[in-house]
C-alpha cells in the first residue's frame, strides 16, 4: 500500500502531463498540466513547515549543547525569525511590517541579505582562477590543446586581447567563433544535451511505469 | 562548389516527398485551426511513441533474462570506494542532491542515487549528511535514507537530521555547505543533481578540504567545473543512468538499453539531415524536427 498508491499517484500525474501536452490550452486535457502546476506549488507552501522545523532543530540542538560555533547557529536561529515574523505581520499594524518599502523585511533583505549574496557569488572570480590553474596544466597533448584552445578563447573574450588578435594577420576571431565556439565546442555541447534529454525522458518513463522506484527508497 | 543535384536529377523523388509532406500538412492546418490537439506537436508525439515502444521493448527482454552489456561508468564504480575511505578516515560524507526543486528530474534523480549511497553509509556505518535547498527534496530525501537504513538492518544508526533543510537562498545554501566542508573535513563528497553558479564555489571548497569528489549533472554549462575540480564526474545522461547503473536490475537496465537504441536513431537521423543538406533537400526534413 505505501508503494502502490505513490506509483498510482505517479503514472497517473505524469500520463496526465504528456498528454496534456499534445493539447490545446482551453480544453480540459489541455489545462491539466496548469493545474498541476498550481497543486505543486500548494503542496510545496505546505512542506516549507517542515524547513523551518529540520533547520529550527538542527540549530537549536547546537546551542544547547553549546557544541562548537554554537553562537552562529544562535545568529541563523535569530536572522530566520527576525526576517520571517515582521514579514508575516499584517501592513497595517505598523509600516514596519509586512514586505513593502520601508519595512524591517526589506531593510534587512536590501542592506544584509543581497550584499551577502552578491559578495558569495563574487567570490566566484577567484575560484575559477584556482581550478584553471589546475585545469590548464599542460601534462599531455590533450591538455597542452586545452590549454592553447583556453588561452586564446579567454584572450579574445576581452576587449584588449581581441584588439590584439585583430593586429595578426588573418581573421583569427573569425576563426575561433567559427570553428572553436560554433564548431567543436557547440557540437559538444549539443551531444551532451541530446543524451542528456533522452536520458531525462528515459528516466521519467521509468518512473511514470513504475519501473524506477528508488526516489521512494524502493528497489 | 557544384552540388550532387547537378549532377543527378533528384526532382522526380522530391516532387513525390513534397506531394505526401503538402498533402499531409494541408489536413493538420486544417485540424489546427478548428481541433483541440496540437498538431504542430505530431513529430514530438512520434517521437515519444517510438522511445516508448523502444524503451519498452528491451524493459521487456530484460525481464526475459537476455543479457545487456553495459559499459562501466568510473564514476559510479567509484562510490562504495570513496565510501569506505570517508569509514578508514573516520569521517563523515556529504551529499548534495542538487539545488534545484523536487519537480526537475535531475533532483529526482539525484535522490534515487542517494539512496544508494545511503545503503552503502548504513553498511559501514559512516556519518552521512545531505543538506537541501527546498522542504519538498527534504521530504523525499528523509524518507528515501530512512528507507535505506532500515532495509540495512541499521534503523538506530539513522538520524532525522542526516537530511536537513540549510537555506532557500542559493548562495546562502553554499555558504553553509561551503563551511560545513571547511568545518567538518568530509572525507567524500558528491554532488548529483541539478546545479548552477555554485557548483564550483562548492566543488573548489571541497577540494580545498582534500575531500574525493564524485558529481553529476545534466547542466553542460556547470560541467566543465566539476570536471576541473572534482576526481570524477558523471556527465548528461550518466546522471540518469545512475540508479539503474547501481541497482543493476534487469528491468531498469533495459530502460537503458532502449534509451541507448533511440540515440542510435537519432545519430542516424542526424547523418541522414547532413547528406539531405548537402544535396541541397534538407528543407522539409528540418521543419519537421525545428518544433520536437
Amino acid at each position: 500500500m505505501k508503494t502502490t498508491v505513490p506509483v498510482a499517484v505517479a503514472f497517473l500525474a505524469g500520463l496526465a502531463l504528456v498528454v496534456s501536452f499534445f493539447f490545446r490550452e482551453g480544453t480540459f486535457v489541455g489545462d491539466i498540466s496548469q493545474e498541476l502546476t498550481i497543486w505543486l506549488t500548494i503542496v510545496g507552501g505546505f512542506t516549507l513547515l517542515l524547513g523551518v522545523v529540520s533547520i529550527t532543530r538542527v540549530n537549536w540542538s547546537a546551542v544547547k549543547m553549546r557544541k562548537e560555533g554554537w553562537g552562529y547557529k544562535l545568529l541563523t536561529l535569530i536572522s530566520i525569525f527576525a526576517m520571517a515574523i515582521p514579514a508575516i505581520l499584517p501592513e497595517s499594524w505598523s509600516s514596519l511590517f509586512g514586505r513593502n518599502e520601508g519595512s524591517i523585511y526589506d531593510w534587512l533583505f536590501v542592506y544584509l541579505d543581497s550584499p551577502m549574496m552578491a559578495t558569495m557569488f563574487a567570490t566566484l572570480a577567484f575560484y575559477i582562477a584556482s581550478a584553471a590553474y589546475r585545469a590548464f596544466r599542460a601534462r599531455s597533448a590533450e591538455s597542452t590543446i586545452l590549454l592553447l584552445t583556453a588561452t586564446v578563447v579567454m584572450l579574445w573574450r576581452v576587449p584588449m586581447g581581441e584588439a590584439f588578435l585583430n593586429l595578426l594577420p588573418g581573421d583569427i576571431p573569425g576563426f575561433l567563433n567559427s570553428y572553436v565556439m560554433n564548431g567543436a565546442n557547440l557540437a559538444v555541447q549539443r551531444g551532451i544535451i541530446i543524451g542528456a534529454a533522452l536520458g531525462a525522458a528515459s528516466m521519467s518513463l521509468r518512473i511514470i511505469l513504475g519501473i524506477e522506484r528508488t526516489y521512494m527508497g524502493k528497489g | 562548389m557544384q552540388k550532387i543535384r547537378d549532377y543527378i536529377d533528384l526532382r522526380p523523388i522530391a516532387f513525390i516527398i513534397a506531394y505526401i509532406a503538402i498533402d499531409f500538412q494541408t489536413v493538420l492546418a486544417q485540424e489546427a485551426a478548428t481541433g483541440v490537439f496540437r498538431t504542430e506537436r505530431i513529430n514530438a508525439l512520434v517521437l515519444v511513441f517510438v522511445f516508448s515502444t523502444a524503451i519498452l521493448l528491451y524493459t521487456s527482454w530484460a525481464r526475459k533474462g537476455k543479457p545487456l552489456f553495459l559499459r562501466k561508468i568510473p564514476g559510479l564504480d567509484a562510490v562504495e570506494e570513496a565510501v569506505g575511505r570517508a569509514t578508514e578516515m573516520g569521517r563523515p560524507v556529504l551529499f548534495v542532491p542538487g539545488i534545484a526543486e523536487l519537480d526537475e528530474i535531475e533532483t529526482i534523480a539525484g535522490i534515487s542515487i542517494l539512496g544508494r549511497v545511503a545503503r552503502i553509509t548504513a553498511q559501514y556505518e559512516t556519518p552521512l549528511m545531505v543538506p537541501v535547498r527546498y522542504p519538498l527534496v527534504l521530504a523525499a530525501g528523509q524518507e528515501v535514507v530512512e528507507q535505506a537504513y532500515v532495509e540495512m538492518g541499521k534503523k538506530d544508526f539513522y538520524d532525522k537530521d542526516t537530511v536537513r533543510y540549510v537555506a532557500g537562498e542559493q548562495f546562502a545554501f553554499t555558504a553553509n555547505v561551503n563551511g560545513y566542508m571547511m568545518r567538518e573535513r568530509p572525507a567524500t563528497n558528491i554532488y548529483m543533481g541539478a546545479f548552477f553558479a555554485e557548483s564550483l564555489l562548492l566543488a573548489e571548497t571541497g577540494n580545498a578540504a582534500g575531500s574525493i569528489q564524485i558529481a553529476g549533472t545534466a547542466r553542460p554549462e556547470q560541467l566543465p567545473f566539476f570536471i576541473a575540480a572534482c576526481d570524477y564526474t558523471l556527465m548528461g545522461e550518466e546522471l540518469y543512468a545512475a540508479s539503474a547503473y547501481l541497482s543493476k536490475e534487469p528491468v531498469m537496465l533495459g530502460g537503458l538499453k532502449g534509451q541507448d537504441f533511440v540515440k542510435m536513431l537519432i545519430a542516424f537521423g542526424i547523418i541522414v539531415g547532413v547528406i539531405l543538406a548537402s544535396l541541397g533537400y534538407g528543407a522539409t526534413y528540418f521543419s519537421w524536427f525545428e518544433s520536437v
